[in-house]
């Protein structure tokens, strides 16, 4: 009975003023040491390299707003004409009106000033994934530009959160916001209203509204080339794909990497297994141990923490090719190549435009051409005619000659999604609900 | 035919690989549980764990050095709770609650420059003969070595709570603080012990995610097991030798989840997913009157609100 009484005074002790600004100052130093970590301005370099002489563009007057026009070296081998053309008409296409009218960072900036831009992560922005490719991009800009400052928010999950961060961002002077995650698009969308003359930019939306632009890379042009180094890799004909949930992105992904096996070795089978997170790392080495098991021997993935996956493929001896960021050292023996993001000038490029005033929010998707979107390097032990294919698949890519989703594509149950000749746009690629005959997985 | 092996396998394979980890998490809460006391600050002393075992490896390239680094991390956070809830007498469940979040914090912050660090870690060690059994043999005996002290741990446990005197003075101070005392034991150096061990075993677990399975650090790398093996200790009826059963089933769960797809089983992977944590719930529930009696009466005013 006097346990009894004790324990339920323990409840009761909660409210004891001695235990109540214990536990008020434990709850403050587990917040502090949160807020410590998600905003974190020091994570990156900031403007540690030295302003350098910006490439202004010849008609350019303005002293602080630089035009960036990227040098094909930035462009990852695509065509200034074609990506500078891609913006075009993406404004052209646009039914809203030009930043210029409303948004704050086309303003002149104050003598002294810098612009100030958000950049929100979902992962680690060393993550050798998604991540890290889009933190490289805001290096970039750092690069690019000598009147910005960067704030940089990591590991933000795609929750209300990401209304915290971007308010918080906000109040600290910036005037434009790029939400670098697929789950950020619905939160952020409820706040753009509040805040009119913020320019926010997501990676991955299908929608646009005047203050809030979408935009994408085509990288399934990769890993269509991608799947032909795996296609020839592989001995045993079977391929594996670990990826986080069945969005269009991802179903696009593994279908055209498939694509690309089966165009090297048509009875290549690829085996699509979901970890239902973006970054589990103990799950992640579990399905590589299943797909090893189930006698795959080349994988790939799309999560966005892509380290241990390539590290567990090298130590069971398989090969494995990369995704989003360019993770060769970390697996020499494994490493067959990769689809990776060139973020730096489209981010550029958008940024220029807003501070002319020149940019309307749209969807765009640009691919090889434009040079969003590269291989990644080789692994040295590839046969030279293994590289010589999908380097020239990749420039057939480039100059449009080639369309590997012209139709007739089967799905899985052998139903035709894309009729005999047609070729699909960007736009309805984007919007993939389906796996290929030849991929064992489901979508839902 | 050959797919049904492939299961099989598989199934063995994650109950070993995600399994380990909980099941060291589990034993952990165990001896807390048994000390009369409830530490739901479990899943951050995993990620205390974890990242600083995984910091310690890739500083000094020694994974026992990371390993002993990861025990006295969640050693350290679990002995905050232990000042707190002994001395400081707060509710139990708030503040481990908050500890939890406060090492989730810690370690987001600390492990920020080596989440892409490559370290050697811990690699499996094929045990001769046993580990050629087909399947069985692969996945259970060609493990690191955390696994196979995890293995020997549980029956050590069990050996160590029933018939020793240091674990029979653990269990009177969980069933009762004043008879405890009043044969003479000190209830609170030996509560504090308790969860100073729970603290070190969920830090050994965790280490084992970071260095063994993945050889990763990756802000909340562990994704709620913790509080997991929380759910695990009452699913084990408080026995060390029935968690090793809960934390192999709930490992299993995930391998033949994952196992599944790559064979093309006609089921969503969504609903796959649930399995693990429905295994459990389904068990629970089963056994609630058993486990209502096994249930250290320390631990009675914390968890139930109907006795």
């Amino acid at each position: 009975m006097y346990n009894r009484i004790k324990n339920l005074s323990l409840f009761s002790s909660l409210f004891t003023r001695s235990s109540r600004i214990l536990i008020g100052a434990l709850m403050l130093v587990a917040v502090l040491a949160l807020a410590a970590c998600s905003s974190d301005p020091t994570a990156a370099p900031t403007s540690t390299s030295a302003p350098q002489p910006t490439e202004s563009s010849p008609g350019s007057d303005s002293g602080s707003v630089t035009a960036t026009s990227p040098s094909s070296a930035d462009l990852a081998g695509g065509s200034t004409e074609v990506f500078l053309q891609g913006f075009e008409d993406a404004a052209a296409g646009s039914p809203f009106r030009s930043t210029s009218e409303f948004a704050a960072a086309a303003k002149p900036l104050p003598a002294g000033e810098k612009l100030k831009i958000g950049f929100i992560f979902v992962g680690s922005q060393k993550d050798l994934g998604y991540n890290q490719a889009a933190a490289e991009g805001s290096q970039y800009l750092e690069r690019v530009f000598d009147d910005i400052e960067i704030l940089r928010s990591e590991n933000i999950p795609e929750t209300a959160d990401v209304q915290a961060v971007e308010e918080q961002m906000i109040r600290d002077g910036a005037s434009i916001i790029f939400a670098t995650s697929f789950g950020y698009s619905g939160p952020t969308k409820e706040i753009i209203e509040k805040h009119p003359d913020v320019m926010f930019l997501h990676m991955g939306d299908v929608e646009a509204f005047e203050n809030y632009g979408a935009f994408f890379g085509n990288i399934w042009q990769l890993e269509y080339a991608a799947g032909q180094v795996a296609g020839a890799t592989s001995k045993t004909g079977k391929l594996g794909f670990i990826a986080a949930f069945p969005i269009p992105q991802t179903l696009l992904n593994v279908n055209a990497f498939h694509l690309g096996a089966q165009s090297v070795n048509p009875d290549v089978e690829t085996t699509f297994v979901l970890t239902s997170s973006w970054c589990d790392p103990a799950k992640q080495a579990t399905a590589v141990q299943a797909m090893v098991d189930a006698d795959i021997d080349v994988l790939t993935q799309h999560q966005d923490c892509t380290k241990t996956i390539v590290e567990a493929a090298e130590r069971a001896g398989i090969f494995v090719s990369g995704y989003h960021q360019d993770a060769s050292p970390a697996a020499p023996n494994a490493w067959l190549t990769g689809a990776a993001w060139n973020w730096g000038p489209v981010y550029a490029e958008i940024v220029a435009e807003i501070r002319k005033g020149t940019y309307k929010s749209s969807v765009m998707f640009q691919g090889l051409d434009a040079g969003w979107v590269q291989l990644s390097p080789f692994g040295d032990f590839l046969d030279a005619d293994v590289k010589q294919t999908a380097l020239d698949t990749v420039e057939s890519l480039r100059t449009g000659s080639f369309k590997p989703f012209t139709g007739p594509i089967k799905d899985q149950d052998g139903a035709i999604q894309i009729a005999d000749g047609v070729v699909p746009t960007d736009a309805e690629l984007q919007g993939t609900g389906y796996l290929l005959e030849g991929i064992t997985g489901r979508t839902n | 035919m050959s797919d049904i092996w492939l299961v099989l396998g598989g199934t063995l394979t994650g109950a070993v690989g995600p399994g380990i980890s909980v099941l060291y998490a589990t034993y952990g809460e165990l001896i807390t549980e048994r000390a009369g006391r409830i530490n739901l600050g479990t899943e951050g002393s995993m990620l205390m764990g974890a990242c600083f075992g995984f910091m310690a490896t890739a500083e000094t390239g020694s994974a026992t050095v990371g390993v002993f680094a990861g025990m006295a991390a969640g050693s350290g956070l679990s002995l905050i709770l232990a000042y707190l809830v002994i001395y400081r007498d707060t509710n139990q469940l708030a503040t481990g609650f908050a500890l939890t979040l406060f090492g989730a914090g810690i370690t987001a912050y600390a492990g920020r420059g080596y989440v892409d660090s490559t370290i050697g870690g811990l690699n499996p060690i094929a045990i001769p003969l046993l580990s050629e059994i087909p399947k069985l043999g692969e996945a259970l005996f060609q493990q690191d070595i955390l696994a196979y002290i995890a293995y020997g741990l549980g029956p050590l446990l069990f050996v160590g709570l029933h018939y020793t005197r240091t674990g029979l003075s653990l269990k009177a101070v969980g069933e009762s603080i004043s008879v405890a005392y009043a044969a003479g034991r000190n209830p609170r150096v030996i509560q504090i012990a308790a969860i100073a061990a729970g603290g070190a075993l969920a830090g050994l677990g965790g280490a084992q995610l970071s260095l063994g399975l993945t050889h990763t650090w990756s802000e909340g790398m562990t994704v709620g097991r913790g509080f997991i093996a929380v759910g695990l200790v009452i699913f084990a009826m408080w026995s060390p030798l029935r968690a090793m059963v809960g934390a192999f089933l709930f490992g299993g769960a995930i391998g033949l989840q994952l196992q599944l797809q790559t064979v093309g089983a006609p089921v969503s992977p969504f609903i796959l997913d649930m399995l693990p944590y429905l295994i459990i719930l389904f068990v629970m529930a089963l056994w609630s009157r058993a486990s209502a009696r096994a249930m250290p009466e320390g631990l009675k005013g914390v968890l139930r609100a109907n006795t």
